[in-house]
């Protein structure tokens, strides 16, 4: 807004500036032809022109200057419009003039001094506009030093209208500075970058508006200087501004501009389709890297190479052949039928044509030779290029012209790196679906971890005289650490806590097909060898080689206060006897499930019984409690494990439980223990 | 991490387990005896003497050819444990489905 406002701030004082100085050189023409004394020094008209110079040089800094949206030829279309006007106005003066023919008007000195000055007028906004949108063209992409130069230039000018205030009218003075300037003025006419950034069309239409901006240019200062040579002026002049040096510097630097930007674009015209070309290539480029982000699928980053590649080298067809896992390989066509691609494809087969997935090979030459002996085909040209996605090779791109020796070795290169940059892009693409894919399958393991969860028990049966508690936890997600309890009958509860080997998700299904199994089996009121035989047979096939579960399936009788328990190759019983105080293993016999396949399992299993009293205290648990380890890497081992429960015997199994894991947890010293770990309290 | 040496004498070849087998290591194991095996030995012994710790991954390796070995008439015997290796090895019964000797005589007489 304030720009606005000081834009036209300057226009009106530009406007009463003019005015001022009409009224002062109307006024002493006047004088001079009425013969009245010359009371005006011939300074002050001149430093009104400044003024009105100065007005419109702001006004135009701010209207064009300033103005980011303005592309080259919308700047070249200002400074034509001015002189569009300009001319137009002057014209119509001359019109008038005509019309007056001989009257006495026309020859009136004052009105004549006023068409002077109207013409006068018009061609300094014209020259400050024109210099204006010159300035905005050379200093684009400028460089330090131009810009010095540049504002050197500019105080120039402003030097220049003080000296026309004030300096005699030395000649040698006069056209040596008008040499200094003429001088800086060629070298700044030399910055022509703005040129190369015209396509085509917008070079004609610069052309034309540079013609025309120097037509108006040479016209409008011919009028004016056609009005002072006017016999009837020539005496009675008073003053004659537009011969002041700062008007000449002006012209020609304006016309010499206008002349060399109107002969480079003239000469930039043949070559300006190889710069929209490399232009081409580069949005090209970029539009495949970014395809990396933006695309949806591997297809449409296919699309783009084809159809990138395609234009950057003015092929007339063009596919993409991409070898996926299946057995044939998909091919994407560009205005080109699939059987005419397959055609190309058996008949380089058929030749032999091996280059085609050579990369360091000249495959302009190589290919094409082969092309012509294949008939039926309009073309005459291919070039093809394989494209590497981690070292694999996934396909390959052929382009086709029908023109012979259509492709360069530019082209060579440059598609050979659209090719390299679409592997880039199918690879960022291919790791992007591997991560969402493993973010898919975390959550799956979450879900699994949530249905292990509830395949453990969330509430332990216990017994009429006994209490059970148990905790368990997994290294990885999923363990493989199995416990539970279930109630048979009246006076009989079975338990079980098992190991599955390995740890992760197969440990966490063979885990769950325990599960089954001993709900089943233990509700017949079956013997723990019993179980232990079936169990065996059942899981035998199920489990894969090398792995094994180690079990330990109790049978307690609330009745006879005895338990009958079985051990499959599982953790020795940790037993607390309150009468005796004293705390042992329960080692027997027994190999773990799974790892004896024909009948013979029966023979290394066997069953023991012991009668509990009230006070006694069972501890079942897994390996992870034992082999767990501290930074010393020492194992928790046995000795640790029955100190500990010795101090806890006499709390119940909960706290018996939880403490015994917070005991754990201190000696590891890690918040993680690396193994599944499971124990299970039961007190009598 | 375990190293494995394999020293033939004669007949017999002599795998020699230093340091500790886990869920990794075991493959290494799985795949020297399986080397043993098809470089036609039929009596192979393995020396735990350096071995220090072996989880139930390296202990389903020995429990996965107890039934190919006794198809194919081949003789394993494992010998120089160390106390907590061969408690690990009793815990799961593997004594009783697997030769184990004290040491390497001990070894040898078991499988000539």
């Amino acid at each position: 807004m304030r720009r606005k406002g000081l834009r036209r701030l300057f226009f009106v004082s530009g406007i009463i500036t003019w005015l001022i100085l009409v009224i002062v050189d109307v006024w002493a023409v006047f004088a001079i032809r009425s013969g009245f004394g010359l009371d005006i020094p011939t300074w002050l008209p001149r430093i009104i022109l400044n003024l009105y110079i100065l007005s419109l040089f702001y006004y135009y800094k701010f209207r064009i200057d300033r103005d980011e949206q303005l592309n080259f030829v919308d700047l070249l279309w200002r400074g034509f419009a001015t002189g569009l006007v300009a001319t137009i106005i002057s014209l119509a003066l001359l019109l008038l003039q005509q019309l007056l023919g001989d009257t006495r008007l026309a020859t009136d000195v004052i009105y004549l001094e006023l068409n002077y000055l109207i013409n006068l007028g018009l061609l300094v906004s014209f020259l400050i506009a024109t210099f204006t949108v010159w300035k905005r063209l050379i200093l684009y992409q400028k460089s330090k030093w131009l810009l010095r130069l540049w504002t050197f230039f500019e105080y120039g000018f402003l030097g220049l209208l003080i000296y026309d205030c004030v300096a005699a009218e030395s000649l040698t003075v006069f056209y040596a500075l008008l040499g200094l300037f003429g001088v800086i003025a060629i070298v700044l006419a030399g910055n022509m970058k703005w040129v190369a950034f015209l396509n085509y069309k917008q070079k004609w239409t610069s052309l034309l508006l540079l013609l025309l901006t120097l037509f108006y240019l040479v016209y409008i200062f011919n009028s004016t200087r056609v009005l002072l040579g006017d016999s009837h002026m020539a005496e009675i002049r008073f003053i004659n501004h537009h011969t002041s040096l700062f008007m000449w510097t002006m012209l020609f630097f304006v016309l010499i501009y206008n002349v060399f930007s109107f002969l480079v674009i003239l000469f930039n015209l043949p070559t300006t389709s190889v710069f929209e070309q490399k232009l081409e290539e580069v949005v090209n480029f970029q539009r495949i890297s970014q395809s990396i982000q933006t695309e949806q699928s591997e297809e449409s980053v296919y699309g783009i190479l084809l159809e990138t590649s395609v234009s950057t080298v003015f092929a007339d067809a063009a596919w993409l052949e991409i070898r996926n896992n299946e057995h044939k390989p998909r091919i994407y066509t560009y205005k080109i039928t699939e059987s005419e691609a397959n055609d190309i494809i058996s008949h380089l087969r058929i030749n032999g044509v091996t280059g085609v997935l050579d990369q360091n090979q000249d495959k302009s030459k190589n290919l094409s030779r082969h092309l012509r002996t294949l008939k039926n085909s309009r073309f005459r040209s291919i070039l093809a290029f394989p494209i590497y996605v981690k070292g694999d090779n996934i396909g390959r791109l052929a382009l086709l012209k029908e023109l012979s020796d259509g492709f360069n070795k530019e082209m060579t290169k440059i598609v050979a790196t659209f090719a390299n940059q679409a592997g880039i892009s199918i690879e960022n693409f291919r790791l992007l679906e591997e991560a969402l894919q493993s973010e898919r399958y975390k959550e799956e393991l979450k879900i699994a971890k949530m249905v292990q969860k509830s395949l453990l028990p969330q509430i332990l049966e216990h017994g009429r005289d006994f209490e059970i508690s148990a905790f368990s936890e997994s290294a990885d997600e999923v363990g493989g650490d199995y416990y539970d309890a279930l109630r048979i009958s009246e006076s009989q509860t079975a338990l079980i806590i098992a190991d599955v080997s390995g740890k992760g998700t197969t440990a966490a299904f063979h885990m769950s097909q325990l599960k089954g199994i001993f709900h089943s089996l233990s509700q017949d009121c079956i013997s723990p060898t019993m179980f232990m035989i079936k169990a065996n047979k059942a899981l035998v096939y199920c489990l894969e080689r090398g792995s094994f579960i180690s079990a330990s399936f109790f049978l307690i009788d609330s009745d006879k206060k005895e338990v009958h328990y079985a051990r499959a190759g599982h953790c020795p019983v940790l037993y607390y006897k309150a009468s005796e105080d004293k705390i042992s293993f329960l080692k027997d016999r027994g190999i773990a499930l799974g790892m004896v396949k024909n009948n013979s399992f029966s023979r290394y299993i066997e069953q023991q019984k012991f009668t509990y009293q009230p006070g006694d205290v069972m501890v079942l648990y897994t390996d992870g409690i034992t082999e767990a380890r501290n930074e010393r890497n020492e194992e928790f081992g046995y000795n640790r494990l029955v100190k500990t429960i010795f101090d806890l015997k006499d709390f119940s199994p909960k706290e018996i439980s939880e403490r015994l894991i917070e005991e754990l947890y201190r000696f590891s010293g890690r918040d993680r223990i690396n193994d599944d770990y499971t124990t299970m309290i039961v007190k009598f | 991490m375990i190293h494995i040496t394999r020293i033939q004498e004669g007949d017999v070849d002599i795998l020699r387990l230093v340091g500790e087998i886990d869920a990794s290591s075991s493959i290494e194991l799985d795949l020297a005896i399986a080397k043993s095996v098809s470089e036609g030995f039929s009596k192979i012994l393995v020396d735990c003497k350096s071995l220090e710790y072996i989880s139930s991954a390296g202990l389903g390796v020995f429990m996965s050819y107890i039934d190919e070995f006794a198809d194919k008439g081949i003789h394993m015997v494992l010998f120089g444990m160390n106390e907590k290796v061969e408690n690990t090895f009793t815990i799961l019964g593997l004594h009783e489905l697997l030769k184990i000797a004290r040491d390497k005589e001990g070894a040898l007489a078991l499988v000539r």
